[in-house]
């Protein structure tokens, strides 16, 4: 039955990965005119010659898509392409490959959302559980509220306003960027604490967000967990509250929270995306705002492949994993 | 049958309280660009980045707009987005929910997968494709570019209901006594599921307006037109945050959060009228 439900899941992300490289295959061409030379023709009429030789790279993607070829000829090619991770070079930063532009910026976005999503999961989690436990203080309600209030709003509209007061009202925290301008990164203290020092804000945005749909699905959770007979068996026994709560009804309550990362995980993503926009945060969501900007029409498409698939991917393994922690999961689903 | 229209408020304060934030966003968007004069919501209208006075009580932005007026006529457009969006969204949610609750079999599967799939695929990813590719966003264009991508929610949720409705006796009943195909799911199934599609709508509602001031806040909304997503976003290209013009991008943000928090009361109030029917959860 595990294995079913395994090809299932393997088959649905390969269904993923086909469709985003085909959206991203057919979408220039079903709009009118050729992309490539509009953009470049537009990019060399407003900028100052920092384009680099259009008419070479022009050509090297004619040659290279080979776009006198029949269609189905071109779509094998532009899976080859894919498959190799070779995504073209970067308009405006040429010869800067999209490939490497980002491989720099993926780090900053994962070590982003990663810290932000594992914080806000441990408050979240936390809180939600004690939301439904009967023995917890009555305060804890009034201090919940507000984020329960904020987990409604985008994390880029908390992001500003964080930026507004701790950064240009008091100017305790850095306005932008994800390390000091005059520092060379390496491997000591001084850059550990630079980047996390610029990494504060942003990270908050995202964790004062996010803290209030944690509390709410393990509050939900934990709701039914509580009504199980071996929680009533617990307090015959006579175990100690904080026993019961902690190891057998959090506990049982966390396994689904999981389920939770998986089927969020694209809005996660877009909410970090934009969150590193406010901060000019130098990650895939700042490239992507800057490729816009500047028209960079492979690195959008770059970006937007790398996501869905990494989305993709980061989802099978989720989904493969939950079943071996908590076996309930599989019966349910089928 | 179905409860009374009092009785579905009675006692429902997250229903009352996102609802009534609606109908002051909805007066404010029908009447507030009536009052208004328009022209100071063109460029250089008037004199730029004045704080907040007498004369512009938003103060003014960058380009020598009236704040003021751009919030009066932005926020018809933004909900304008949030609604067409989600009616289609919805349309096509239920549709096919219905379809694969009902018929099953290959169809149900197929649907069931179309919109895993899609489910996995990051919307704002391919709106950033789409938006990047047309040559001129508009408001209509883009609420029907985040409707088709937001369509899963909602057929998630009909299908479900639409199984175990379809299993109880008056449509077993109905079933048997010759009802068939369309009628059945038309007049015994459809007015049953009214609360979960009510719930739907406003789901779909906040996940189009969420993917529409996204894109916008990308640079990739209608450049023309104003909405409050894209009022951020100029205040963001200017650096009214950098620069303290905090009367710029202060107001589309309290009311964009104040439609959220709307959002989020209606969709727990709502959750409360659809799981009680189910008799109570």
């Amino acid at each position: 039955m595990y294995l079913d439900y395994a090809i299932r899941r393997f088959g649905i992300m390969l269904l993923v990965f086909a469709l985003a490289v085909s959206i991203n295959f057919a979408l220039p061409r079903l709009t009118p005119g050729d992309p490539v030379e509009q953009q470049l023709n537009q990019l060399v009429s407003t900028s100052s010659g920092s384009v680099g030789d259009v008419k070479a790279i022009v050509d090297s993607y004619r040659a290279r898509f080979g776009l006198d070829q029949p269609v189905w000829r071109q779509y094998f090619d532009y899976w080859g392409m894919v498959l190799r991770f070779d995504l073209g070079f970067s308009l405006a930063n040429y010869p800067e490959r999209v490939s490497e532009s980002i491989a720099g910026a993926m780090p900053w976005t994962l070590g982003l959302l990663g810290m932000a999503t594992l914080i806000s999961f441990a408050i979240g989690t936390l809180m939600g559980g004690l939301l439904a436990w009967p023995r917890a203080p009555r305060w804890l309600g009034w201090f919940a509220a507000p984020f329960l209030v904020l987990s409604a709003i985008p994390y880029f509209l908390i992001g500003v306003i964080l930026l507004f007061v701790g950064a240009i009202v008091y100017r305790v925290f850095p306005a932008g960027g994800g390390f000091p301008f005059d520092m060379t990164p390496g491997f000591n203290w001084a850059t550990v604490g630079g980047i996390l020092w610029h990494a504060t804000l942003p990270a908050l945005s995202i964790v004062l967000a996010q803290i209030g749909s944690w509390a709410i699905g393990m509050r939900g959770m934990l709701v039914s967990v509580l009504g199980e007979d071996y929680i009533m068996l617990a307090e015959a026994k006579g175990l100690t509250q904080r026993r019961i709560f902690l190891w057998y009804a959090v506990r049982n309550a966390l396994l689904p929270q999981i389920t939770k990362l998986a089927l969020t995980l694209g809005h996660l993503v877009s909410g970090a995306i934009l969150v590193e926009v406010i901060f000019s945060y130098p990650g895939m969501g700042y490239r992507l705002y800057q490729a816009i900007q500047s028209k960079d029409f492979f690195v959008i498409q770059g970006i937007v492949l790398v996501l869905s698939i990494s989305i993709a991917v980061t989802m099978f393994v989720l989904d493969l994993l939950y079943p071996l922690i908590d076996p309930r999961i599989t019966n349910k689903r089928n | 049958m179905g409860p009374s229209l009092a009785s579905l408020f009675r006692g429902n304060l997250p229903l009352i309280a996102g609802l009534s934030i609606f109908a002051v966003l909805a007066v404010a968007s029908i009447f507030g660009p009536m009052i208004v004069d328009q022209s100071l919501a063109q460029v250089g209208a008037v004199a730029p980045r004045r704080p907040p006075s007498a004369l512009h009580w938003f103060g003014t932005d960058a380009q020598g707009r009236d704040v003021l007026t751009v919030m009066a006529l932005a926020m018809p457009q933004t909900l304008k987005i949030g609604l067409i969006a989600g009616l289609i969204s919805l349309t096509v949610g239920v549709t096919l929910g219905l379809v694969a609750g009902f018929m099953g079999g290959l169809i149900d599967a197929t649907i069931r997968t179309a919109s895993d799939v899609m489910m996995t695929i990051p919307s704002v990813a391919v709106l950033v494709l789409v938006a990047a590719n047309v040559r001129s966003m508009s408001v209509e264009l883009m609420a029907v570019i985040v409707a088709g991508l937001s369509w899963m929610v909602a057929a998630r949720a009909i299908r479900a209901q639409t199984l175990s409705v379809r299993e109880r006796g008056y449509v077993q009943v109905a079933r048997l006594s010759g009802l068939g195909g369309l009628r059945l799911v038309f007049v015994e199934v459809l007015p049953n599921l009214l609360p979960y599609i009510a719930a739907s709508f406003v789901i779909a509602v906040g996940q189009a307006m969420l993917a529409t001031i996204g894109l916008e806040a990308l640079g990739l909304g209608p450049q023309t037109e104003l909405t409050l997503g894209m009022t951020i976003f100029w205040a963001q290209f200017y650096g009214a945050i950098i620069r303290g013009m905090w009367w710029w991008w202060g107001p589309p943000i309290l009311a964009l959060a104040l439609i959220f928090i709307a959002l989020l009361l209606t969709s727990a109030g709502m959750d409360r009228v659809a799981n009680k029917r189910l008799g109570g959860l």
